[in-house]
């Protein structure tokens, strides 16, 4: 069962998954953000998990301790959280605009209304 | 002095990023932000110069971020091969931003200039950031830091079709960032380290393993979605299409060519030649990929009648012919895809700036629209016309140079069909651009449509100054061979 033991990197897969087939699957487009959204938390879940050490501790130093996790992942999936809160943003308001714009933010009832392009 | 040409690497960067926001207080007095926007794109380009002239000197630069020594801090690294990349991004954001004045005035609402303005330095200085970096996850950073300040300059288009492709793009675009950023995560499982130069060090080790696979084809798939390689060019036509003239101009110049750059450094410096070709055989995957994306988009382009329509699937059949120049894995096919770098940005670049006239003055760009618009504006259309040629790739202009030495190429690896498929796909592009030249010059104008007058000079002279380029450097072409053959020279190499 040592499959098992790599139950982290599952989860991370599975979700990214998910998130991947909500972005091409669906039609909506604030769905399609959260996709999007799942598709990247799965990203950071795999950076955070890499960063762990078995009986690790964090990386502040301590009397009597060896082992210590990698704090690099933590500090990177930081910046990438900022750069996904910032992408989130800036597809919300594009979708608000959108909604302004087509009165609809269905992905095949806006390609209705522009033809085929 | 000495104090600013020791923190060249850094001001490259730092420069745009921090005037961005000071012009964004500028919403008020939107020529005052212009001024700002336009003296700093040309302080970008004295910088890049400098730098330039510095590695010519004394070869490549190490600039350690906030003084911390690689591989632990951040490394700016300028060699023969980013310098050339970098002199390409700022020489067309310079450029372009004489040209913005009149064409945002006319295309974007007068209370967005200062954030139009802001946004644009923001993707400059995101360009600049992922070519300048040498450390693996700034890469990651300062592409979506361009990124989504296109999205907003996109968005900024008049047509409401502009919001909607930039929400297309954004999706795309994160989807290939994302990609990038697993790669770019098993490569640190493996060796610990974003530094660049200590990964291509270190990566050798690690080869044989699924791991470093993977990255591989996590990275090739992310940085392709970017670079708009066929077939995962989709975003890219409409984007073009729908933004403000000047963002198309200056995107189609800059945003691929910086994402081939990246997959460059990638399968040549950092995995290295041996592992990207003779393992893993990339050339059979991008070879076959590059020869569609050349046929399919350029015939697509031929039945366009919105003509930026038609010239954004030509990007992707240009695209095409880069990427091509790398499935050689010779030192001259990588030199004639450097040089294509150049070629096409200048040529691109003047073709849209020509149709930005023609947007300025008649409103549109459809082929009947553009009926008998020869004798109405001259000097527009002889641009277009002449840098046509280049786009083609008529001898004694930047066009052919590129094509010259991709024949070669073909040929000194023994591909004649592809030398034959080479020349017979110059004919498409013959095709689509006669097509407008046609409509142009031979063309009565329709009934009842207004004449227009020639676009005026602050929108010609950095149109023909463009054009003027594409004959230049196709009869003096020893500046840029020079710097591509140098640079593919070094990216071969690898880190030494």
């Amino acid at each position: 069962m040592e499959w098992l033991g790599l139950y982290n990197y599952w989860v991370v897969v599975v979700l990214m998954m998910v998130g991947f087939y909500i972005v091409i699957a669906q039609g909506n487009l604030v769905k399609k953000i959260v996709g999007l959204n799942i598709f990247q938390t799965s990203v950071f879940i795999f950076f955070i998990s890499l960063a762990k050490l078995d009986g690790g501790t964090a990386p502040v130093y301590v009397e009597g301790v060896t082992d210590y996790s990698n704090p690099l992942p933590h500090v990177l999936i930081l910046t990438a959280i900022v750069v996904g809160v910032a992408l989130t943003a800036m597809g919300l308001a594009l979708v608000v605009r959108v909604h302004e714009l087509y009165g609809s933010i269905e992905e095949d009832e806006i390609h209705e209304q522009d033809g085929k392009h | 002095m000495d104090l600013l040409i020791q923190h060249l690497p850094a001001l490259q960067v730092v420069l745009p990023m921090l005037a961005a926001p000071i012009v964004m207080l500028m919403a008020r007095t939107p020529r005052l932000a212009w001024a700002a926007t336009t003296l700093v794109t040309w302080l970008t380009l004295g910088v890049a110069i400098l730098l330039a002239q510095q590695i010519l000197a004394t070869g490549p630069i190490s600039y350690h971020m906030g003084g911390w020594m690689p591989p632990v801090g951040i490394e700016y690294y300028v060699d023969s091969a980013n310098i050339f990349v970098l002199l390409i991004i700022s020489l067309m954001g310079a450029i372009s931003m004489p040209f913005a004045l009149r064409s945002v005035e006319q295309e974007v609402d007068k209370t967005k200039h200062g954030l139009f303005y802001a946004a644009f330095l923001l993707a400059n200085c995101g360009l600049l950031g992922i070519t300048i970096t040498g450390d693996a996850f700034n890469i990651f950073v300062f592409f979506e830091i361009s990124a989504l300040a296109s999205y907003a300059l996109i968005a900024m288009g008049k047509d409401r079709r502009a919001v909607m492709s930039s929400y297309q793009y954004l999706v795309m675009g994160t989807v290939g960032t994302t990609f990038l950023l697993i790669g770019i995560g098993f490569m640190y499982i493996m060796t610990g380290t974003l530094n660049l130069i200590d990964l291509g060090e270190r990566l050798p080790e690690v080869n044989d393993t699924a791991t470093i696979r993977a990255a591989f084809a996590f990275l090739a798939v992310g940085i392709s979605l970017k670079l708009a390689l066929f077939p995962l060019h989709l975003w890219l036509p409409n984007a073009y299409t729908y933004a403000p003239s000047m963002i198309t101009v200056f995107l189609s110049a800059t945003a691929t060519k910086v994402a081939i750059y990246v997959l460059l450094r990638f399968i040549f410096s950092v995995f290295g030649y041996e592992f990207s070709f003779e393992e893993l055989n990339m050339g059979y995957v991008l070879m076959p990929l590059a020869l569609l994306g050349i046929l399919i988009p350029s015939i697509v382009a031929i039945f366009q009648t919105n003509i930026k329509r038609m010239l954004a699937y030509s990007s992707v059949a240009q695209v095409g012919y880069m990427i091509l120049g790398i499935s050689f894995a010779s030192t001259l096919g990588l030199m004639a895809s450097v040089v294509h770098l150049f070629n096409h940005a200048i040529t691109k670049a003047a073709l849209f700036m020509a149709l930005a006239c023609i947007i300025y003055r008649v409103g549109s760009v459809s082929l009947d629209r553009m009926s008998g618009i020869a004798k109405q504006m001259p000097w527009t259309m002889a641009a277009f016309a002449l840098a046509g040629l280049s786009l083609i790739g008529i001898p004694l202009t930047a066009g052919f140079v590129t094509k010259w030495h991709l024949l070669l190429a073909a040929l000194e690896g023994g591909l004649w069909p592809v030398a034959v498929f080479l020349l017979g796909t110059s004919l498409l592009a013959t095709i689509y651009i006669w097509k407008v030249v046609e409509a142009a010059y031979l063309k009565e104008p329709a009934e009842g449509v207004q004449p227009v007058r020639e676009a005026p000079p602050s929108l010609l002279l950095p149109t023909w100054a463009l054009t003027l380029a594409c004959l230049y450097f196709g009869i003096e072409t020893s500046l840029p061979v020079d710097m591509a053959t140098r640079a593919a020279e070094t990216l071969m190499g690898g880190y030494l």
